[in-house]
């Protein structure tokens, strides 16, 4: 048996975050585990630009992004294990994984640290009537083809949701010569990012038609087309609006589901809302000694937020290591009246910071507030001129603010219009 | 006139309304929210600029591609020709994160760099 202050299980801006953050807390002895052949995670495949700008100050590239955390892990020393799958956690904090060059590894750690990711939602969750052919993927699946096997995976292409990996694919098989002949959103606003919309739809005339879904799938071997169709106010197809579109390929953006098999199978409570653990503001789960960061904990939008909060869960494990942890005295968060989730869920209130509450909106808000209260009485409002489902929001409690809370009370965190 | 627009300089997508003269002239730029908006709005109205990412081919190496950016901004219209000279581009590995891959890409002063490593097989 290996033995670990601390396992990180998943090596892409999460993991890597957290680690170096346990480090510089002053923890020796930190392991990371990676599925893949290298560190980064998904960020290896995500060539286009737009990452950093707020941790970094600058426009990087996903691989860019990685490269500088991967820079870091080296000179510090960070042990890690590629090629790695973790197979399971245990109650008393073992982990057992496995690769090809050490067979099975047990390893017995302190704190263990979640950042496995998230995964995209497949086709067999969608009901779409139709054939099996050939070339019907997810969006992120294209973009491992194109951007890290050099190969393109269709030419005539239609993509099913307008969630940023849908946008960037749009942009992405344009600009290697695929026509896009349109991106089909069953909501009726995009879960992407406004920038996306503009840069890599408008950019290239490419339409998106909102309130519409893919009802049908055609081809015998390959694709040859799809149905799509408007729909009403309930996301059911309206009869008579379908329309055949011919293509060869079906990219699939309809959403991220966190990777959260291990955290599951070992009992640590999650929220139906994230699919992601509950967690304290140091991201502690429901279990003692283990922690959860990144798309894991709840689908993020921004790396860049991913790295602060993976740094506050590095942090926080790095604490429960060293013995520095607080006497705790939780209130819990709540989303209400157009706020899906807050993460953290709960908060000590004896913590000597502050606390950032990060959450998100369910729908499309103009010139809203964001209004936080605790047992019913606003303690801050905040003025949106907009409000999206794809923008995470946060906000901060002062720690000064925090010490008047007592054990078992509620902040809620509402939309007022 | 009036023109409105989406900032793309970052996330966070603000929408700039861009006052312009007949002459042409940029009057005023309000609703951007930092100083990179009030340049790319100016910069929409004017010679709309691109930023460009990604893959050029290479041999010998553990990938089939390793991937590239404009190491600036492009003029828009310039961009599907950027694509057509990267795409006849074959670099020998290795290649390493800011290699420069396509000099001074069709005389724009901007080079087109490697934004990751590809060791050779």
């Amino acid at each position: 048996m290996l033995n670990y202050d601390i396992v990180v299980i998943g090596g892409g801006p999460a993991g890597m975050a957290a680690a170096l953050k346990a480090r510089e807390c002053g923890v020796e002895s930190i392991l990371i585990l990676e599925r893949a052949e290298t560190l980064g995670g998904i960020l290896e495949q995500c060539i286009h630009t737009g990452f950093g700008l707020h941790y970094f100050g600058e426009e990087l590239s996903g691989p860019e992004y990685a490269d500088r955390f991967i820079r870091l892990v080296d000179e510090q020393k960070i042990e890690y294990k590629t090629d790695t799958m973790a197979l399971e956690i245990t109650e008393n904090n073992v982990v057992y994984a496995v690769n090809k060059k050490d067979g099975l590894l047990e390893i017995q750690a302190k704190a263990i640290i979640l950042a496995m990711g998230c995964r995209e939602r497949p086709r067999g969750a969608l009901n779409i009537a139709g054939s099996r052919a050939s070339g019907v993927m997810s969006a992120g699946t294209a973009q491992k083809y194109v951007n890290i096997d050099g190969y393109m995976p269709g030419k005539k292409v239609v993509i099913l949701g307008s969630g940023d990996i849908g946008l960037i694919m749009a942009r992405r098989m344009t600009l290697e010569g695929a026509e896009v002949k349109c991106v089909c959103e069953l909501m009726p606003y995009s879960s992407g990012l406004t920038r996306n919309i503009v840069q890599c739809l408008d950019d290239f005339n490419i339409p998106l038609h909102l309130s519409c879904t893919v009802v049908g799938i055609h081809g015998k071997d390959r694709v040859e087309g799809v149905t799509i169709a408007k729909v009403d106010e309930n996301r059911k197809p309206i009869p008579g609006t379908e329309e055949y579109i011919e293509c060869d390929t079906l990219l699939l953006s309809v959403g991220l589901i966190p990777e959260n098999e291990l955290t599951r199978a070992v009992g640590i409570n999650l929220d139906p809302v994230t699919s992601g653990a509950i967690v304290d503001e140091y991201r502690e789960t429901s279990r003692k000694g283990v922690f959860a960061c990144g798309n894991v904990l709840h689908v993020h939008d921004l790396v860049d937020y991913v790295t602060l909060e993976s740094q506050t869960a590095g942090e926080g494990a790095a604490r429960y290591v060293l013995g520095k942890t607080d006497t705790a005295e939780y209130i819990t968060t709540k989303g209400v009246n157009g706020v899906r989730y807050i993460v953290p869920q709960k908060v000590n209130i004896k913590n000597d910071g502050d606390v950032k509450l990060y959450f998100r909106v369910g729908q499309v808000y103009k010139n809203a507030k964001t209004v936080v209260k605790y047992n019913g009485e606003e303690i801050i409002s905040k003025k949106r001129p907009r409000l999206a489902p794809g923008e995470m929001e946060n906000v901060i409690i002062k720690n000064d603010m925090l010490k008047n809370f007592a054990e078992g009370g509620t902040i809620e965190i509402s939309v007022e219009v | 006139m009036q023109k409105n627009i989406i900032c793309v300089a970052c996330p966070m997508g603000c929408g700039v309304t861009v006052d312009i003269a007949d002459n042409g002239e940029i009057l005023s730029v309000t609703g951007n929210t930092c100083k990179r908006g009030d340049t790319y709005a100016r910069a929409e109205c004017t010679h709309p600029v691109r930023s460009l990412a990604t893959t050029v081919k290479i041999n010998g190496g553990i990938y089939n591609v390793v991937p590239c950016k404009s190491a600036g901004s492009l003029p828009k219209e310039k961009i599907a020709e950027c694509m057509k000279v990267i795409n006849s581009v074959q670099i020998d590995a290795p290649v390493k994160l800011g290699d420069v891959l396509v000099e001074n890409i069709l005389d724009t002063g901007i080079n087109i760099v490697a934004t990751n490593h590809c060791p050779a097989k």
